[in-house]
């Protein structure tokens, strides 16, 4: 949870002068009744359903099932890091953890590099019909992966495909091509809820900042490559960090996409992992999955928030 | 990070500023050619996005036979409304109950979470107490927990209480919105002057009574955008049902389409009713988007925000 010291310093500081009028220190907390009012509900629910799974994966993740002799009765003894070991020599599991980073290495480039692009075009003066494109590339993330993930596999499929001289002639669904057919449908949904982000951080630079350049005689490729890209860096890190997180969480689009392909097996990616351990059912196993994958998520995604800070610095 | 949190809302204000400056500035005109690449790239990409959808609308008013016997992409007889009945009364209507499942899940669901982030982010934001910066914390923490990560141990939880299975099992987590509490707070600080809490208390209203009345009207923007991230995540939440719930009644209709879709291989005239199914599921958050931006634009002037 170290995380959140370092995101507490990006929220601009609109309370940091408290009332002035009301003196600090010990004073009594005014309006208690209402605070508590206000903030319990939420409190209570947080943590029943936040906090107190978390701490639950983590209880059953250090328990290993015991038995009597072959046949005897199943009991939970405290095991240590045991599941741990298992996660650890767990080869399909890391193959999955491989998998999704090199879906995450190719796909989130990719798709943050397209909905910056139309973002700054959005932003520039050279299009007509913004309002259109704006809507027309946000209505995919309109659609549920699932669903998104169904309409894909009926694209891709050699002979129900309304391009099937194409995929009659490259098997987008074979074991090489169907994880970038996966990451096509992610790209798909998402690249136009990113381009809305970024580009609302763009309508929030003063225009003033670039009329100088543009009174220089700057056109909009250097505008926009030495003015506009750095203001809205954080926007951009932002969307990155979001897509991570996404990435190695993938789950809905594989799991569809195992009625359309032998290729997706029941290890393609962390999350079916867990998954398919806890349909076993082996809870103790895949709580230690979800914990080692939560682990890997936040390590991730804060390693990439602290690369981006020294960058900053520089 | 702040200010993009901040955006959606203000993008208003900010276009408005923006439109205000001479539409041409001077300097060198956008020469034809980048103009003209320009449009095209969107006018590929346009294809790009909208083309999937419009391959599942056409697809959606065939029957079966022309489904595969003519052109994908364009209409053959026009089945859709037949396709619609066959659809919401196979197996007594169970899809009907799936979009209604859903709605209850999402509109519910999200409702109560953005009223319960929204106050505690209102509290955060205007009163003092001890423990108030640990709570934030520990609130943002859980903005980075991805809600798949919780669905196995919710699992193992609500089983030990006998709750899977049961509708609460995925309502009751959908309430929480920590990224909404963030927002909220953010807004809060922003955009309901002390002032006027201050004026409301000389005039006798009590706390509660001064946020419902006053503080969430000034709120609206930042509650509508919550309400909109809520609803959509609810709606496209896959994992909690998928571990959730066996009980076909109770799925939510992304739920319901997977089990469909998996098995067309044994059942292939389901495949007809995932398509039209498909089209019409995504329908009302294509109207959830549009009545949201609608009021974005007609909500609290921009002075109001700021």
């Amino acid at each position: 949870m170290s995380a959140t010291v370092d995101l507490a310093p990006t929220v601009p500081r609109a309370d940091a002068p408290p009332r002035p009028t009301k003196p600090r220190g010990r004073a009594r907390v005014q309006h208690p009744l209402a605070i508590v009012i206000f903030v319990v509900p939420f409190g209570i629910l947080f943590s029943l359903f936040y906090l107190v799974p978390i701490g639950y994966a983590i209880y059953q993740s250090l328990l290993v099932i015991e038995r009597e002799g072959t046949f005897g009765e199943a009991r939970e003894v405290f095991g240590g890091l045991t599941q741990y070991v298992l996660v650890f020599q767990n080869g399909p599991f890391w193959e999955s953890i491989a998998r999704v980073l090199t879906f995450g290495a190719v796909q989130v480039p990719i798709m943050l590099g397209l909905a910056l692009l139309f973002a700054l075009l959005l932003d520039s003066p050279l299009l007509r019909g913004k309002r259109f494109f704006r809507l027309a590339f946000f209505v995919p993330y309109a659609v549920p992966g699932v669903i998104a993930a169904i309409m894909w596999g009926f694209l891709y499929s050699p002979s129900l495909s309304p391009f099937s001289a194409v995929t009659s002639n490259i098997n987008f669904l074979s074991a090489d091509l169907v994880l970038w057919a996966i990451a096509n449908v992610v790209t798909w949904v998402f690249v136009g809820y990113n381009m809305l982000i970024i580009y609302s951080s763009l309508l929030a630079i003063p225009a003033e900042l670039y009329e100088a350049a543009r009174l220089d005689g700057a056109g909009q490729l250097r505008i926009a490559w030495a003015i506009k890209i750095p203001l809205i860096l954080p926007a951009i890190t932002l969307t990155a960090i979001f897509s991570i997180i996404g990435t190695l969480q993938l789950l809905a689009e594989p799991q569809v996409f195992r009625s359309f392909s032998s290729a997706v097996t029941s290890t393609f990616t962390p999350n079916l992992t867990v998954y398919s351990t806890s349909s076993i059912p082996n809870f103790n196993l895949a709580a230690a999955f979800s914990v080692v994958l939560a682990l890997a998520t936040f390590i991730l995604s804060f390693a990439f928030l602290k690369f981006t800070q020294r960058k900053d610095e520089k | 990070m702040s200010r993009v949190m901040e955006t959606p809302p203000t993008e208003h204000s900010a276009a408005g500023i923006r439109r205000q400056r001479p539409v041409r500035a001077r300097g060198p005109r956008e020469s034809v050619l980048s103009r003209v690449s320009a449009m095209t790239v969107m006018a590929v990409f346009t294809l790009y996005f909208l083309v999937p959808i419009w391959w599942l609308f056409v697809a959606g008013t065939k029957s079966s036979s022309q489904f595969t016997s003519t052109n994908p992409l364009w209409f053959a007889d026009f089945n859709l409304i037949e396709n619609i009945t066959d659809l919401v009364t196979y197996r007594d209507g169970v899809y009907l109950r799936w979009m209604l499942n859903s709605i209850a899940y999402a509109g519910g669901g999200a409702l109560i979470a953005t009223i319960l982030a929204a106050m505690c982010g209102y509290a955060l934001a205007k009163y003092r107490f001890p423990g108030r910066e640990t709570l934030f914390n520990v609130v943002l923490g859980g903005v980075l927990v991805p809600a798949t990560a919780l669905a196995l141990p919710l699992f193992l939880i609500f089983s030990q209480i006998n709750l899977t299975n049961t509708f609460w099992s995925v309502f009751l987590p959908s309430l929480v919105s920590p990224f909404g509490v963030y927002l909220a707070r953010i807004y809060a600080a922003a955009s309901v002057p002390d002032e006027l809490i201050e004026a409301a208390r000389l005039d006798g209203a009590g706390e509660v009574r001064t946020f419902f009345t006053v503080s969430v009207r000034l709120m609206t923007p930042a509650l509508v955008t919550v309400f909109l991230f809520q609803f959509v995540a609810i709606w496209n939440n896959f994992f909690l049902p998928l571990v959730m719930l066996r009980d076909e009644t109770l799925f939510p209709v992304t739920l319901g389409l997977y089990a469909w879709n998996s098995q067309v291989n044994q059942i292939p005239e389901l495949r007809g009713y995932v398509l039209i199914g498909a089209l019409l599921s995504i329908i009302p958050l294509i109207i959830t988007f549009l009545l949201l931006q609608r009021f974005w634009r007609n909500g609290l002037g921009a002075g109001s925000v700021k």
